[in-house]
């Protein structure tokens, strides 16, 4: 499936335009849609969980053991401040996307 | 060993039915293909077959449940006429698109309006470009063979495309004749179990169904639809030998009735062709030499066989029980005509728009068709390519 | 097993995947991310979804955001089509053709207009004829993949597309059709109403029970959309918080046909908190207009009386 693109001959597209690959779509990258970027402040974050089930697009990783946050995943961040603004404790800064720190 | 019984159309079908025992049937009822999903519905309830019979809120909902039992793994099948096909409509394109070999037996009827429950063929003929394998069938047999050998052609590898079965409404699917049927167990080894490659109900390989298919992968698609409808053909013709072999019944793409040495020719298609065959059969004892061609399938087109089994006559009536109302011709006009064209036969020939909303044909009608051509043949034109058979003319 | 959101989250693998094509920050892809999480793991789905919003962003061909098995159709059959995959797998379970071991649950997600509007008649037949399987509704509150065009779920005096706040008319005349008590009418053995809030315990909780509740189950879930609403990217969350404590969007869930109100604010906000963000209803607020704010609030006021009466008289037995 990866390896169906615009330019593959009719023999190889799969038929009716099934896919058999379930789950296929993070192998086609959003975050180039982003104009600003959440920058994660991790020395302020108290980890209490309320940014990451509010990503429409499954950005922020948590991990499976201590339940923690980390970094974004701006393969997938589309920028949309959702995360920022659901933080209680101001961990999560809004910058625009090529403006230097 | 082939039982004889007496059936209708429509017990025919619901026999055939029975005997393939499908995983699914959702069906909305619409005289005359009503009877169909009633006889069915009691086999349910008898527990004579294991299907899970949806009885659905429309016909819309009846080809869109198929379609999701089918892409979940099953057999489905349902039944429909006229308006009904109407409302599937949308449906029909997308199952034959998502090439998903449901079987559908279609009842043919006038489609509205004005309301008419009677038959013609304009319910075909509106889902002619939708990439459905079409079989036409003169008469009950042909519709309870043409169901036997539905799921080998259209769960072929190389086609996998949904099959519609046509009989004339009342004319077939409501008069009892005489019917060959194959033993239960016979059928069911013909028919085979059907084993979808891929399928929703696979927890090892999700699939997913139907997405939006943009500029770069439309065309490719349609054109693999196209490819397999081309297919197609040769599949009807190896299944159909199977078949003969198993039942003695003969099928091709078509019928040719006394064809071989015939001067004129008639094409048409459903029950019409029986009522043609009993003038041929007359019209030979008066030393005319009339002959039959009666289309089978449909869709695909058989088109350069069509134009080569035609190419000796002098000339033509191609029978149209459906009026493409477009100032020139039938579809199935347009058909045989454009296949002689392309295939550089060069015969005369006509038109006929007939039988619509239940009109009888008669033999009467039939042989004034036979007049006309003989008229043509001696004339060596054609004055009015586009006729009507049947229709009360006004006085002017 | 007490909800923990963390854990869920983090435990439960994400069955609507990163890289679909939805808005930034749409409330979409949060609610059926939420919804499938209550998924068992080691159960199939088999997932449809009607024409929409969420449906062609995020199955473009050659990419499916969805790991469970998804088929799309048409507009308005995603409850047919659905009942179809359902009535497969009971024949074939039954005739012994499918593993015994292995379960699928059956789940459609359709947004207002594939389901308030034109797959109405194909919900309330797969409804009736109890097949066992879940129709989600995301209500966004417009026809909002062809342009925000009105649906019979857009509320009264919204400017939208083909309701637009004019000189004559100010918006959408009319008021919102309640479907979540159309479907209660189906007598189905479990009916809700929910929205991503807070914790998003009360969308789990009604989803689990949704999806593991026996027969045809149904969920109406609120879901914004900064584009149609006109409010900012940003504010999803608070929008949701709002809809629910200004009781324009009531928590609720109907079990066997009693109610029981899932969320009842403290102290109902005013109506305007919920309206005024959004520039959907920015007409609303000229002077003049005062009266189409006080409507508003009678009709909320009414409805939200009414389902506190519906609870009561239900649960007397």
């Amino acid at each position: 499936m990866t390896n169906i693109n615009k330019n593959t001959p009719i023999d190889d597209l799969t038929i009716g335009g099934n896919i058999y690959e379930a789950g296929n779509a993070r192998e086609f990258k959003t975050g180039d849609w982003r104009s600003v970027r959440p920058i994660w402040l991790e020395e302020k974050c108290k980890q209490c969980g309320l940014c990451f089930p509010v990503c429409p697009d499954n950005a922020i990783p948590v991990c499976k053991d201590s339940l923690k946050r980390t970094d974004y995943n701006y393969d997938y961040c589309k920028g949309c401040g959702v995360c920022a603004k659901a933080c209680p404790f101001a961990a999560i800064e809004m910058k625009e996307e090529g403006v230097d720190e | 060993m082939s039982i004889r019984e007496r059936l209708s159309g429509n017990e025919a079908v619901a026999t055939a039915m029975k005997q393939i025992n499908p995983d699914v049937v959702a069906a909305f009822p619409i005289t005359p293909s009503t009877e169909i999903p009633q006889y069915f519905s009691t086999f349910v309830a008898n527990g004579s077959v294991d299907t899970e019979f949806v009885a659905v809120e429309s016909e819309h909902s009846a080809m869109s449940a198929c379609i999701g039992a089918q892409s979940a793994g099953s057999r489905a099948m349902t039944a429909t006429s006229a308006n009904g096909l109407s409302l599937m409509w949308e449906m029909i394109y997308i199952a034959s698109s998502l090439r998903l070999p449901i079987v559908l037996n279609l009842v043919n009827r006038a489609v509205s309006g004005p309301l008419n429950i009677h038959c013609d063929h304009s319910d075909a003929m509106g889902v002619r470009d939708a990439g459905w394998i079409m079989l036409f069938s003169e008469n009950n047999q042909e519709a309870y063979d043409n169901n036997l050998m539905a799921h080998k052609i259209a769960e072929n590898e190389n086609v996998q495309l949904p099959v519609m079965i046509c009989q004339d409404g009342f004319i077939t699917s409501h008069s009892i004749e005489n019917i060959e049927l194959e033993e239960d167990s016979e059928v069911k080894k013909f028919v085979g179990e059907y084993h979808p490659e891929h399928y929703l109900l696979n927890k090892k390989e999700p699939l997913a169904v139907g997405p939006l298919d943009l500029q770069s992968y439309l065309f490719e698609h349609k054109a693999q639809q196209g490819e397999a409808m081309k297919a197609a053909k040769q599949v009807i013709l190896d299944v159909s030998k199977d078949f003969e072999k198993w039942t003695g019944r003969h099928y091709s793409l078509f019928e040719e009735y006394k064809l071989d040495d015939a001067e004129v020719a008639i094409v048409c298609m459903n029950s019409t062709a029986g009522t043609t065959k009993s003038v041929v059969d007359s019209l030979r004892e008066n030393g005319v030499k009339a002959g039959l061609l009666k289309i089978r399938v449909y869709r695909p087109f058989p088109g350069e066989e069509v134009a080569n089994a035609l190419q000796h006559l002098k000339a033509i009536a191609v029978l149209d029980r459906a009026d493409s109302l477009n100032a020139v011709g039938g579809a199935l006009f347009e058909d045989v005509t454009s296949s002689m064209y392309v295939y550089k036969k060069n015969v005369p020939v006509v038109n006929y728009v007939y039988g619509i909303g239940g009109r009888d044909t008669t033999e009467k009608d039939i042989e004034s068709v036979y007049a006309d051509l003989s008229e043509i043949v001696s004339n060596g034109k054609v004055e009015n390519p586009y006729r009507y058979l049947g229709l009360r003319k006004g006085a002017k | 097993m007490a909800y923990n959101l963390k854990e869920v989250v983090a435990n439960k693998p994400s069955r609507f995947t990163e890289g679909h094509r939805m808005c930034a920050g749409c409330g979409a892809p949060v609610v059926a991310r939420h919804i499938l999480r209550a998924l068992k793991e080691e159960d199939h789905a088999v997932i449809a979804g009607a024409t929409g919003c969420m449906e062609v962003s995020t199955f473009i061909y050659p990419y499916t955001a969805w790991t469970d098995s998804f088929i799309h159709t048409a507009f308005e059959c995603a409850g047919a089509t659905l009942s179809g995959a359902e009535a497969a797998y009971k024949s074939l379970k039954k005739q012994g053709k499918l593993p015994e071991d292995e379960h699928t649950k059956f789940i459609a997600f359709g947004g207002d207009g594939g389901t308030y509007d034109i797959g109405i008649q194909s919900l309330s037949g797969a409804m009736e004829r109890g097949h066992d399987m879940l129709y989600v509704c995301y209500d966004n509150g417009a026809y909002m993949n062809t342009g925000i065009q009105r649906s019979s779920a857009t509320p009264q005096f919204a400017d939208t597309t083909t309701s637009p706040a004019g000189k004559v008319i100010p918006g959408k005349m009319q008021t919102r059709k309640d479907l979540t008590k159309i479907m209660v009418g189906h007598h189905l053995p479990y009916v809700a109403q929910t929205a991503a809030i807070n914790n998003m315990k009360d969308l789990y909780e009604k989803a689990e029970k949704a999806i593991y509740t026996e027969g045809p189950t149904f969920l109406n879930v609120m879901a914004p959309c900064p584009r149609g609403w006109g409010y900012a990217t940003e504010d999803l969350m608070q929008i949701n918080k709002l809809a629910v404590e200004t009781c324009y969007w009531p928590l609720y869930e109907v079990v066997d046909g009693v109610y029981h109100i899932t969320y009842k604010p403290v102290k109902k906000l005013p109506i305007e908190e919920f309206l005024k963000p959004q520039k959907r209803f920015k007409h609303m607020f000229k002077p003049g207009n005062e009266w189409m704010i006080e409507e508003f609030q009678k009709e909320v006021d009414k409805r939200w009386q009414e389902l506190l009466d519906l609870e009561e008289i239900t649960n007397k037995n």
